[in-house]
């Protein structure tokens, strides 16, 4: 039993050696990778909370129609009905957040009924669309049209 | 060490008790939302696009995209006859501002929006060699802009051509889904602004998305499918010189 162990002070070195060597791996590993990596999956997991932690910008249809049923009201039957709010009144996140010092601008009118409704044969043969200059002859939109309810017999501006 | 049955047995339960104590000890992300009962993906009706560019001015106002980059586009096709390996495809200013009246007549016309196609074996993530670019467990892919190079291989790899190289943060960048939106109950900007419900983000592991009876009733495709990248954009009417 001892014979076998007579000569070993080498193989000590060695294992010191890879010991130490091991240890300063290890060291470096718990420095150099972040916390937070492994937490959801192989990557840093405080990427995706980042990711996530961004601001809202659009607050979404639903916290509209909170503050303004009557519009919704209007809306719900026209055929305007499936095009959410801020799809013409631009990102309102923070109007919606603070409504008494954030007010929105009215949108453009001109550029932004043409946008959806300018004639154009890649588009769905059933969705309404006019040639404008013809259509009304240089008119605004909303002489005739009530954006929220777009039908001939709902009046114009609104 | 040798274990008789019976001592197997006794150690079973304290063991599966240590373990419930393991996973209480990880970190705990938002409570309200759980990554892992969630599969995102996206249904696009190109039978309902009218090519009026609120998705890409949504997606830039909700990301800051700069200006000539897109994580999401708009492209207006026209394919003559039988033609179908060379359709005519334009999209000015990635169809930002919509289209403008055209005079084409014949003919097949239509618009294909565009956006990252959060393939489930994505190429990007594959060649990016310091592991930058992550799949999450609900099926995003998202780039790491800490640790992001700014290599571009990603870029070239995505054979839908939906990165791009951001000029100010110098790494990656392309669509997130929204996923500070999506993560938050909301739909992402795109879905959220497009006014004929052309664009609908879809939950494939919720049994009561709309999606699951739509891909029962409707003959729906991938862009690509020969690539096998395992995308989650569902195209609805879509022809065969989509590229």
């Amino acid at each position: 039993m001892s014979s076998r162990f007579r000569d070993s002070a080498h193989l000590i070195r060695v294992a010191v050696v890879l010991l130490v060597g091991a240890v300063a791996f290890l060291a470096l590993r718990a420095a150099v990778i972040p916390k937070s990596f492994g937490q959801f999956g192989p990557y840093r997991g405080k990427a995706l909370l980042e990711m996530e932690a961004r601001p809202v910008k659009y607050a979404g249809h639903e916290v509209c129609e909170g503050c303004h049923p009557d519009v919704a009201e209007t809306k719900s039957k026209g055929v305007h009905a499936h095009v959410n709010c801020e799809t013409c009144h631009g990102a309102q996140a923070k109007h919606a957040d603070d409504p008494a010092t954030v007010k929105p601008t009215l949108p453009d009118v001109a550029k932004l009924c043409v946008r959806c409704h300018s004639e154009n044969i890649a588009k769905p043969s059933g969705f309404p669309q006019v040639n404008a200059n013809e259509h009304s002859g240089g008119q605004v939109c909303n002489t005739c049209h009530q954006p929220h309810s777009p039908g001939f017999d709902a009046g114009g501006k609104k | 060490m040798n274990f008789t049955r019976r001592q197997i047995l006794l150690l079973l339960p304290a063991a599966a008790a240590a373990w419930e104590f393991v996973k209480a000890g990880t970190p705990d992300q938002a409570p309200s939302y759980n990554m892992d009962e969630h599969w995102w993906g996206m249904l696009l009706d190109i039978s309902k696009c009218i090519g009026c560019g609120s998705c890409v001015r949504a997606c830039a106002t909700e990301n800051d995209v700069p200006e000539g980059y897109f994580r999401t586009w708009v492209e207006d096709y026209h394919r003559e006859d039988w033609h179908i390996e060379t359709p005519a495809v334009s999209s000015p200013d990635g169809g930002k501002n919509g289209f403008p009246e055209s005079n084409l007549t014949g003919g097949q016309n239509f618009f294909v929006p565009k956006l990252c196609n959060h393939c489930v074996d994505s190429p990007c993530t594959q060649v990016c060699p310091v592991g930058a670019t992550y799949h999450t467990n609900d099926g995003v892919v998202l780039v790491d802009y800490e640790y992001c190079l700014g290599c571009r291989y990603c870029i070239q790899a995505c054979p839908y051509g939906c990165r791009f190289f951001h000029p100010q943060k110098h790494t990656a960048d392309k669509c997130t889904l929204c996923y500070h939106r999506i993560s938050k109950g909301l739909t992402t900007a795109c879905c959220e602004n497009c006014p004929t419900g052309a664009r609908q983000l879809a939950d494939l592991k919720n049994p009561k998305d709309p999606i699951h009876e739509f891909l029962k009733t409707h003959t729906v495709q991938v862009l690509k499918p020969h690539l096998a990248t395992g995308s989650k954009m569902f195209y609805n009417g879509l022809d065969g010189s989509v590229r």
